[in-house]
């Protein structure tokens, strides 16, 4: 599991390992050193690590699931005790530890076939986006599809375009920012306020968001501009907190914890999706039967539709000057001074850029829900979305595109699972940074050649410092 | 010496309680390629990064002759510096690694091509002034592949290309924002002797096309071959300013680099073997 | 005056919990340049297993006094500790120098999973605790308005000092602070010397969580109730003061963690409690902007 190597010996730290400590793909626990000076048995030397795995699991879930507290019928706490459960628990840790090792002792040294394979999986990607893309368009028409497979289109592609907005900022830019959902957050108010209060249409609030959400991205962009890395990430999350609390306590305006409801749905050229049909209601106009699912379909397509536009918009600059210039900075921030770009308004326009679809998606979000409140801004939502962008690769647009799929998608799958559901998820998390540390797609594609494009491998390409 | 490109008045630069360049003044006259050498330590760095705008000087003016007349960079902010035509590379090599040669070459255009873009609108949509500014830039970009003899490697990553090689890459680039100076800070660190050959080679090339250059640089035998002009600081002052000849006669200079006095710098030998 | 010493106090003894929170925050930055998200989740882990030992030992019929506390603390402690240590051992070892962002993402995976296993474990509920520590003393008094300081804040300041004098001295005047402080300037160099990084590290993250857990024992004795989810915002503020001290600097923690007790303590008193939260952000943001390494820590020169 722990094998980062599949992709090419480029990817993470292969490369790096010679700081002195293995690298992934080394490590998955049994020490390096001693097995390659002295091969011991491997499947004794399994066992014991195994051994060793369970007993510190022991120790691990004992008291906590062990010692389950109960609020008593009376007062205070009293202690159920769960004795088979953790020996369930660390029947598995031995069974997936020993598994593990053995596995890896087995497989035979790999790497070799890597430049190959790399070839291989770019020419799959080829294909790969535009059958995604023909399946997402064609969703609504298949048989089979339900209301709800629907609803979770909407939600996958809602987060597809939130990471392929914060992609420009941390994928291309190279900037950390772990309180996206703050843009996110300003779209879906600005859109609530303005249509509730002001009666003005979807289609008039919709800009209207993306510029709130890039407004407040250069306010925010801007103080934090000289920070670095994680000093970034952790102002852009305060940033985030701090808007949420805002809007939790600013109740005349914001409804408080009880969020602002009745926001009007969007209409498609004038014509409403009212339940009922009825004169100049979507229905009415193309002769259809009245039906609900007449706008969860409008709403997948529109939310298709501002996804693709966020994806075009990207792929357009990564062409052009700023595009590069956003690469560039993640690359080398001091050799792009040296060369005459104003850094300062290259990163502003990264964050604008990416917090105006951020803005885009709060405005759709708050349509879809006719309903926003504070609770739909944690700083979670920051993470998930974040997640999805290194998981997918930073960068690449497919990636993320499949990251959200994976994540959002296997998130509802585990549905059934109910409270174990965030636990698997966050495991998720875990395990795929452990397995791919440069994401699912890893290679850049240049923006321009004179010849042949060739996929840049992974390890040459910048993180970025801010 | 002709009309200078540079002029370098007083100047100061304090870290703290250190003073790492005390009042040096010179001149680069345009159309040379004039040297800053000196012992380790001796503030050439911290100059060149005076110069490039890296730092702000504590005291002192640094004057740009430069294409809109003149120009003091020690109160121009960094990146407007590389507008007024001061282009430098790094001592330890600063390449975009990710990113192909040729899009090297293209951010380095970048204010040019931005001008062009009309705000990123017409870009986008892919109007015709951006598709013409965009060629006129590959084919500059075309010009100093050639020129750096990097022209088959210009699709590939600039991270993956060997050492010598990311050296000329650097100078390119930097060549790319078209400058009227070109800094370069110790181009020959890491070459073997045929390598330094055609580095000087492009370096009198650059100056020949009418670009004038400031140099730093170790290897003795590259400056004394190619500089028309030398300005020696050690300790953070200047300790003399002339041609080749009259450096390798300075008496102050050979003290300087054999270490009369307390400090043991490196020895220069190829100094004396210039000599 | 009475009032806002009064809050002096009180500020005192939440920043002292901050600050233990904020060392391992520290630490860890220190020694391998990450962000340990999870390490406000170690926190909550730590005060929970303090709860549970508090009722084991009260079923067992011990009467609750300075004894049962210290062996609750060093129970904690050692459990703990072991969550820190498998959480590096399999969220961020294997990463170990790769790509800076992928590690930051183990850790809020590692951070949303220990919220919900012990969400899972333990119950959503939030688990009230009677307290244990009570009386306290009358400082001063006037206009009516008496200063006191309860002995819960008394046992969590001294505690808090007690704990960090045995960790002071175990960094810099032990061979294993030594190591920790060696890998922290050049983790490379430091290996080639001979020094197991690895197991440094691992210390490193077990030293970090057993502060963590006495943070968690003070925070559940202060307060009394605790559940899954105090992980979180404890753990970003602990951050911030470990920020705002100078991360990397073990005395900036603590004195970063002191100064957001205040500042909340105070904005709360005289200002408004629901911006608390907003008042720490903002300071943080300003310390950032104008004071970019902290307090006390080290300013990086930016090499050309």
């Amino acid at each position: 599991m722990s094998d980062s190597v599949i992709g090419g010996p480029h990817e993470g730290g292969a490369a790096r390992s010679d700081d002195g400590v293995p690298g992934p793909g080394q490590n998955g626990g049994i020490p390096r050193g001693p097995a390659q000076a002295a091969p011991r048995p491997p499947i004794a030397h399994a066992v014991r690590d195994a051994v060793m795995a369970a007993l510190v699991s022991v120790v691990l879930f004992v008291p906590l699931v062990g010692l389950r507290t109960d609020v008593s019928p009376g007062s205070g706490l009293i202690i159920r005790t769960r004795w088979a459960d953790v020996a369930i628990l660390v029947g598995l840790v031995f069974v997936g530890r020993l598994v593990l090792n053995l596995w890896q002792d087995q497989r035979p040294a790999r790497r070799a076939p890597t430049a190959r394979r790399t070839e291989t999986l770019r020419r799959i990607g080829t294909f790969v986006a535009p059958l995604l893309l023909g399946f997402a368009i064609v969703l609504p028409f298949l048989p089979g599809t339900s209301r709800y497979v629907l609803d979770l289109g909407i939600l996958v592609l809602t987060y597809v375009m939130l990471g392929w907005g914060l992609n420009i900022v941390v994928g291309l830019a190279g900037l950390l920012d772990l309180g996206y959902v703050a843009f996110y957050a300003v779209g879906a108010y600005a859109y609530a306020l303005l249509s509730t209060n002001f009666g003005l249409s979807f289609w008039i609030c919709l800009p209207l968001a993306g510029i709130m959400a890039a407004f407040w991205g250069v306010i925010l962009g801007f103080p934090v501009l000289r920070l670095r890395g994680d000093y970034l990430a952790i102002v852009t999350l305060a940033f985030g907190e701090i808007i949420r609390v805002v809007l939790i306590n600013w109740v005349s305006l914001t409804g408080g914890p009880n969020g602002i409801s009745g926001i009007p749905r969007p209409s498609f050229f004038g014509l409403n999706f009212t339940a009922g049909g009825g004169p100049g209601s979507f229905a009415d106009f193309f002769g259809l039967e009245p039906s609900p699912t007449h706008r969860v379909v409008f709403l997948y397509y529109l939310i298709l539709v501002l996804a693709l536009l966020t994806n075009w918009v990207t792929l357009r600059l990564r062409r052009q000057p700023l595009g590069r210039a956003w690469e560039a900075l993640r690359e080398d921030e001091i050799a792009c001074r040296a060369l005459g770009i104003n850094v300062t308004n290259t990163k502003l326009t990264a964050f604008a850029i990416g917090a105006m679809f951020g803005g885009f998606a709060g405005a759709f979000f708050a349509t879809r829900q006719a309903f926003v409140s504070p609770e739909s801004f944690t700083f979670i939502e920051s993470a998930i979305i974040l997640a999805i962008v290194v998981l997918g690769g930073l960068g690449s647009q497919l990636g993320v595109a499949l990251a959200a799929l994976v994540m959002i998608g296997g998130f509802e799958a585990f549905r059934d699972l109910e409270e174990y559901r965030m636990l698997v998820f966050g495991g998720a998390m875990v395990a795929i940074m452990v397995w791919r540390p440069r994401g699912l797609v890893s290679t850049r594609t240049p923006s321009i050649a004179l010849g042949k494009r060739r996929a840049i491998s992974g390890d040459l390409v910048g993180e970025g410092q801010g | 010496m002709s009309a200078p490109i540079l002029q370098v008045r007083e100047l100061v630069m304090r870290f703290g309680g250190l003073t790492a360049v005390n009042h040096v003044s010179f001149e680069a006259a345009r159309g040379d390629i004039t040297a800053v050498i000196g012992p380790n330590g001796a503030g050439k760095t911290t100059v060149f990064n005076l110069i490039t705008g890296f730092y702000t000087p504590s005291a002192g003016e640094i004057i740009l002759h430069g294409r809109e007349g003149e120009r003091g960079l020690h109160a121009t902010p960094g990146h407007r510096i590389a507008r007024a035509g001061v282009a430098r590379t790094f001592q330890n090599i600063r390449l975009f690694g990710g990113m192909t040669v040729l899009e090297n070459l293209l951010v380095a255009q970048h204010n040019r091509l931005q001008a062009a873009t009309g705000f990123g609108v017409a870009a986008i949509l892919g109007l015709g002034g951006y598709r013409a500014a965009e060629r006129a830039a590959i084919e500059r970009a075309k010009h100093w592949l050639e020129a750096t003899r990097l022209m088959d490697r210009a699709d590939d990553p600039a991270g993956a290309l060997p050492y010598g090689a990311q050296r000329r890459l650097e100078i390119a680039r930097a060549m790319c924002t078209d400058p009227v100076l070109l800094c370069l800070d110790e181009p020959a660190a890491g070459l073997n002797p045929r390598e330094s050959e055609e580095l000087a080679a492009l370096i009198r090339l650059i100056r020949d096309g009418g670009c004038s250059i400031l140099l730093i640089e170790h290897d003795m035998g590259v400056v004394m071959n190619i500089s028309d002009h030398i300005v020696v600081l050690d300790h953070g002052k200047k300790i003399a300013d002339g041609t080749p000849g009259q450096i390798r006669e300075d008496e102050a200079v050979i003290a300087a680099y054999l270490g009369t006095g307390d400090e043991d710098e490196e020895p220069a030998p190829a100094v004396a073997g210039a000599a | 005056m009475a009032y806002a010493l009064q809050q002096l106090i009180n500020g005192v003894a939440l920043g002292m919990i901050y600050g233990l929170i904020a060392v391992g925050y520290t630490m860890v930055y220190g020694i391998i340049g990450m962000i340990n998200f999870a390490h406000g989740d170690i926190f909550m882990v730590g005060a929970f297993i303090s709860l549970i030992s508090f009722v084991l030992i009260a079923m067992g019929g011990w009467a609750a006094g300075p004894g049962a506390i210290l062996l609750v603390l060093l129970v904690s402690m050692a459990v703990t500790a072991l969550y820190g240590w498998s959480v590096e051992r399999v969220a961020y070892r294997p990463l170990r120098g790769s790509f800076r962002l992928a590690p930051l993402i183990s850790a809020i995976g590692m951070s949303i999973v220990l919220q919900n296993y012990v969400q899972v474990a333990q119950g959503a509920r939030v688990k009230p605790i009677e307290s244990l520590v009570t009386g306290s003393l009358e400082l001063w008094h006037g206009n009516g308005f008496a200063v006191s300081i309860s002995t819960m804040q008394a046992m969590i300041i001294v505690v808090t000092l007690l704990v960090l004098a045995v960790f002071t001295w175990l960094v810099t005047r032990t061979p294993l602070g030594r190591a920790m402080r060696a890998c922290e300037q050049d983790r490379k160099m430091a290996g080639l010397l001979g020094i197991d990084t690895d197991r440094t590290i691992s210390v490193t993250f077990v030293i970090g969580a057993a502060l963590a857990s006495v943070a968690g024992t003070m925070y559940l004795l202060r307060y009394g109730v605790i559940d899954f989810y105090i992980g979180f915002l404890a753990g970003v503020k602990a951050f911030t003061a470990a920020v705002l001290g100078g991360i990397g600097s073990l005395p900036g923690a603590v004195l970063g963690g002191l100064l957001i007790g205040l500042i909340e303590t105070f904005w709360s008193a005289y200002f408004s409690v629901q911006y608390k939260d907003v008042a720490t952000f903002a300071i943080l943001v300003i310390t950032l902007i104008f004071m970019p390494t902290g307090l006390l820590g080290r300013a990086e020169v930016e090499k050309v």
